[in-house]
């Protein structure tokens, strides 16, 4: 059992349009992640879908966040901030 | 005594008895997934046991709520089979005693389904949404361990070996069954037992497991005849209660 993959789980709620990330757990397989996410994640009726995946297919950016995402930072043009919204507009 | 009170206490008892049982995992699984599946299964069980003994208190008419019935009946007085009270010894014996268990329940509480008592035909309505899930969680296992390793094959037969002799009684009728079946209200046993061979034979097969031959099934719990390990299991749930009672969260 100390050799069971780790696998991260995604659940989707109800009303949830995607799925999220809510942890990570032990399992054997696939399989057995599915029932372990089951049991341990959605305990109190969180979920209606869930993903698993095995951790180590997932990639993440290493990188230094302030200089791989700095590029964006001085385009204030990309956000939609400068229209001037008329007033009938809502629930914007 | 009343068939259909009698009958509910047996359903009541199987689920009670071995919610008890998983409970004792709680804290104690091998591995933090396991732990919380053993211990939400018999979350479950816990409900079915409560609405099968609050009715069942409903129906004597003697004012006995589920709580009386749960923590103030003594060993000779509860009806479950002598599989529930089983100990947990390891992982391989209580896989193999959900696995047998969860398989008759299964097929019992698909038959409740077209009961006549229509408050009976709800519970089972309810329950086999679960009770459909913890057999597909034992079957799994049955299989993941039968068919795994040396070690957890050899784990496995081992217990499966020791708890055959409690699995007879769970589908052998009695008198209270026969009259609980003929009123409708209760299961046929009869049509019960193939299905229950049927479906543990195939997934003994599949898990590469040997099924026993020729052992002499134990019985007694229905009628209230137990094994010595039910007190031991009365001692520590009924304690509180026995010592306070009516006391309360």
């Amino acid at each position: 059992m100390k050799d069971w993959p780790l696998w991260e789980i995604f659940i989707r709620s109800k009303q949830g349009l995607s799925h999220k990330h809510v942890g990570s757990l032990h399992a054997a397989d696939a399989q057995m992640a599915l029932e372990n996410a089951r049991d341990v994640y959605c305990r109190r009726n969180e979920g209606i879908s869930i993903w698993v995946v095995e951790s180590a297919h997932i990639h993440a950016s290493t990188e230094d966040p302030e200089a791989f995402f700095d590029p964006a930072n001085d385009k204030v043009y990309r956000h939609p901030t400068f229209y001037d919204l008329p007033d009938e507009v809502k629930h914007m | 005594m009343n068939t259909t009170f009698e009958y509910l206490i047996r359903l009541g008892d199987n689920a009670l008895i071995l919610s008890q049982r998983l409970g004792e995992w709680c804290g104690h699984g091998p591995v933090l997934e396991q732990d919380i599946a053993m211990t939400n299964i018999a979350l479950d069980l816990l409900g079915q046991a409560r609405m099968l003994l609050t009715y069942a208190g409903q129906l004597e008419g003697k004012g006995q709520s589920e709580d009386d019935l749960a923590y103030f009946r003594d060993a000779h007085q509860f009806r479950n089979a002598l599989l529930v009270e089983q100990p947990n010894e390891d992982w391989a014996y209580t896989i193999v005693r959900q696995f047998f268990f969860d398989t008759f329940s299964y097929f019992n509480y698909q038959a409740l389904l077209q009961s006549r008592d229509e408050h009976l035909a709800g519970i089972a309505e309810k329950a086999i949404k679960e009770v459909t899930y913890h057999l597909r969680y034992s079957s799994e296992w049955m299989v993941r361990l039968g068919d795994g390793t040396e070690t957890s094959r050899e784990k496995m037969q081992t217990a499966v070996n020791d708890l055959w002799a409690f699995s007879g009684e769970l589908t052998t009728p009695d008198e209270t069954d026969r009259l609980a079946a003929e009123s409708g209200v209760g299961a046929d046993l009869l049509k019960i037992k193939p299905l229950w061979e049927q479906k543990v034979a195939s997934i003994l097969e599949e898990a590469t497991l040997k099924q026993p031959e020729n052992i002499w099934m134990q019985r007694g719990g229905k009628q209230g005849r137990h094994s010595e390990h039910l007190g031991f299991i009365l001692a520590e749930m009924q304690h509180m209660q026995r010592t306070y009672p009516g006391n309360e969260w």
